[in-house]
C-alpha cells in the first residue's frame, strides 16, 4: 500500500495540564546528513504514561534515545530538553548522573550474564551503595514493584540468562527501577514477547506509573491505547498529533492519523 | 537438457568430502608418524635427565622446562598488550584511517615469518640492548611473534559480546570504562581464553624465532634454587634456554649424538602431545570459565 502524502506541518500538539517531567523543545536528530526527526516538542506529564506510536522508521524510538542521551556518538541531536529546569542535551552535562534519574528499557530483554540478584546489585554497587542491607532492599523492591518477586525469590543466585523472555524484561524493568530513576523510558519493550508476558508487562506499568513518569515507544496501536494516558503520533519524524490517547483515537483529527490508526498503512 | 539437481548436488558434497578427506588424512598421517615413531622412545627417564651433547641415552628434561617457562614469560608479557589493543580496537578506534593503518599492521606482524622476527631479536635485543642469548630475549621475540595473534583473537571476543549488554550498561549510568570492564570483559573471557592457549600451542613449537634469541644450549641449572637472580637458579630469565622445538632443530642438523635420530623423534612426539593437549583443552577451558562467569552453560550461536 503507498502511503499518501500528507502536509507534515499541518499538526495538533497539546500541552498536557499539570506538573510536566520532561519537555522537548524542536529536537531534530541527524544521522550524518540524513535527518531523522523534525523539530519535535513535546511536553510529558509526570506520573503518566505517554506513548510514542508511529510505523516503523517514523522516528519514535530515535526520539526516545536522545531524552536519557543513547543517541550520544551515534547521532547528532539538536534543539533542547528540559529536565528539571536544566537543558540536559548540553555537552557538559553528566550523563551518568541523567541516565540513573533517566532509565532506560530496550526492545530485547538485556539482563546481564550474572545472577538475578547481581543483576540488579552491579549498578548499585558501581555508584558507590556498599550497604548490605540496602542492596538487598532494592533488590527485593525492585522485583516487587516489577511484579517478578514472587516468580524468582528463591532463585535470586541463579543465572539471569535462564529467565524467560518476559521474566528477563520485567528484571530489566526492575533493574532500571533499583537505581530510583524519575522517568521510565521504554523502546518497544514487550514486541519481542508472547501475549502473556506482553500483558503482565503492561499491568507492570500501569502500577509504576504512580510512582514513576513513563514514556513508551510502541507499534502496537492497542497497547498503547491501553496503558497510556497520552499519545504522540509520529509520521517520517514528524509528530502530527499529541493528545489525550482517548481522544487520539477516538477523535483523531489530522488525516494521517486517522488513517494510521484505522489500519490504512504502516 | 534439463539438469539433474539432486545428481548435481551429489557431486558437490562428493567433492567437498573428498577435500576435506584430504586435509584430515594428512593430519592423521602426520601425527601418526610422529607418535607412532616417537612414543616408544619416551620414558619417564627421557623426560627427567638432561640432555647429551656426545654419548647416547640423552633426555630433554631442560628443553622441556625451557619451553613452558618461556611460554609462561610470554604469555606474562603479551597477555596484558594484547588485551589493552584489543579494547582498543574493539571498543574505542573510529572508523577511520589511523585504524586502518593499525588493522593493517596488525596483519602484516602477524604474516611475518618467524626467522625475520628471530633475526630481528637477534640484532636489537641480543646484540644492541645486550641481553645475550636469553629466556628474555626469547621471550621477547615470541611476544612480537606472539602480539597480532592475540590482539586479534582479544578483539573478536570482545566484539562478539551483543551491543545490547553495552546499553543495558551505559543506560543505567556506567560509564564507558565499567560498562567494558563489569560486563563486556566477563562475557568476552572465555574466548579470550581459548586465544591465550591456542596460540600458546603456536608458542610452544616455535623454533625459528628462538634460534638466535634464547639461544642453543641447554646450561645444567639447578631446579631447587628459586632465586630467579642466581646464576644457576632454573627461574634466572638470563640465562641462555634452548627449547624443544629447538633441541629437536639441532639434533636434526648438527646432532652428533649416536642415538640422535631417536632422541629427536621422542621429542617431537613429547612436543605433539603438548601441542594438542592445548588445543583440545582450550575448548574446554573456553567452556569452564564462561560457566564461571555466567553461572551458566554456553549457548550454541545462531
Amino acid at each position: 500500500m503507498t502511503q499518501p502524502d500528507y502536509n507534515l506541518d499541518q499538526h495538533q500538539i497539546i500541552v498536557p495540564p499539570g506538573e510536566i517531567a520532561l519537555e522537548t523543545k524542536d529536537v531534530n536528530v541527524f544521522y550524518g546528513k540524513k535527518q531523522a526527526t523534525f523539530d519535535t516538542s513535546l511536553a510529558f506529564p509526570r506520573f503518566k504514561i505517554s506513548a510514542l506510536i508511529g510505523a516503523s522508521g517514523s522516528g519514535k524510538s530515535t526520539f526516545l534515545r536522545c531524552l536519557n542521551r543513547m543517541n550520544d556518538g551515534v547521532a547528532t541531536v539538536t534543539g533542547a530538553i528540559m529536565y528539571r529546569d536544566v537543558n540536559i542535551n548540553q555537552k557538559k552535562l553528566n550523563v551518568y548522573v541523567l541516565r540513573k534519574n533517566i532509565g532506560m528499557v530496550f526492545q530485547h530483554p538485556n539482563p546481564f550474564a550474572k545472577t538475578i540478584r547481581e543483576n540488579i546489585q552491579f549498578a548499585l554497587k558501581k555508584h558507590g551503595v556498599k550497604d548490605q542491607t540496602v542492596l538487598d532492599q532494592r533488590v527485593e523492591q525492585s522485583l516487587r514493584a516489577a511484579a517478578l518477586w514472587d516468580e524468582v525469590k528463591d532463585k535470586l543466585d541463579t543465572s539471569a540468562l535462564e529467565l524467560s523472555g518476559g521474566q528477563a524484561q520485567r528484571l530489566c524493568i526492575a533493574r532500571s527501577i533499583a537505581m530510583q530513576p524519575d522517568i521510565l523510558l521504554l523502546d518497544e519493550p514487550a514486541s519481542a514477547l508472547d501475549p502473556i508476558s506482553t500483558a503482565k508487562i503492561e499491568e507492570t506499568l500501569l502500577e509504576l506509573k504512580q510512582k514513576y513518569t513513563i514514556i513508551i515507544v510502541t507499534h502496537n496501536m492497542q497497547q498503547a491505547a491501553r496503558v497510556s494516558d497520552y499519545t504522540a503520533f509520529f509520521h517520517l519524524g514528524h509528530v502530527m498529533e499529541y493528545k489525550k490517547t482517548a481522544d487520539i483515537f477516538t477523535r483523531p483529527q489530522v488525516k494521517a492519523t486517522e488513517d494510521y490508526i484505522s489500519g490504512n498503512f504502516g | 537438457m534439463k539438469i539433474n539437481a539432486k545428481k548435481i548436488n551429489k557431486l558437490a558434497i562428493g567433492t567437498i568430502w573428498a577435500l576435506v578427506s584430504v586435509v584430515v588424512l594428512i593430519l592423521i598421517f602426520l601425527l601418526g608418524y610422529i607418535l607412532v615413531t616417537g612414543l616408544s622412545d619416551i620414558s619417564w627417564k627421557f623426560l627427567t635427565s638432561t640432555s647429551s651433547s656426545i654419548s647416547a641415552g640423552g633426555g630433554i628434561r631442560d628443553q622441556l622446562f625451557n619451553s613452558v617457562y618461556l611460554l609462561v614469560l610470554t604469555i606474562i608479557i603479551s597477555l596484558p598488550i594484547s588485551l589493552g589493543a584489543g579494547i582498543y580496537l574493539a571498543e574505542y578506534a573510529k572508523d577511520n584511517w589511523i585504524t586502518t593503518l593499525i588493522k593493517t599492521a596488525i596483519e602484516v606482524l602477524s604474516s611475518l615469518p618467524s626467522i625475520v622476527v628471530g633475526l630481528f631479536g637477534y640484532l636489537i635485543l641480543v646484540i644492541k640492548f645486550q641481553l645475550d642469548y636469553s629466556i628474555l630475549s626469547g621471550a621477547i621475540a615470541l611476544t612480537i611473534f606472539n602480539l597480532p595473534l592475540l590482539t586479534r583473537s582479544v578483539e573478536d571476543s570482545i566484539e562478539e559480546v551483543p551491543k545490547l549488554q553495552r546499553e543495558a550498561g551505559l543506560s543505567l549510568g556506567l560509564s564507558k570504562s565499567k560498562t567494558i570492564v563489569g560486563v563486556v570483559l566477563p562475557l568476552a573471557i572465555p574466548g579470550i581464553i581459548t586465544g591465550v592457549i591456542l596460540s600458546s600451542g603456536r608458542i610452544f613449537g616455535e623454533a625459528a624465532a628462538l634460534i638466535y634469541t634464547a639461544g642453543q644450549s641447554a646450561p645444567i641449572v639447578s631446579y631447587t634454587d628459586w632465586n630467579p637472580f642466581s646464576p644457576s637458579s632454573f627461574l634466572n630469565p638470563m640465562r641462555p634456554a634452548e627449547t624443544l622445538a629447538v633441541h629437536i632443530w639441532k639434533l636434526n642438523t648438527e646432532g652428533i649424538v649416536p642415538d640422535a635420530h631417536i632422541v629427536s623423534s621422542g621429542a617431537s612426539a613429547v612436543l605433539i602431545i603438548v601441542i594438542l593437549i592445548f588445543n583440545l583443552s582450550s575448548r574446554f577451558f573456553g567452556n569452564w570459565a564462561y560457566r564461571k562467569m555466567t553461572g551458566t552453560t554456553r549457548k550454541k550461536r545462531g
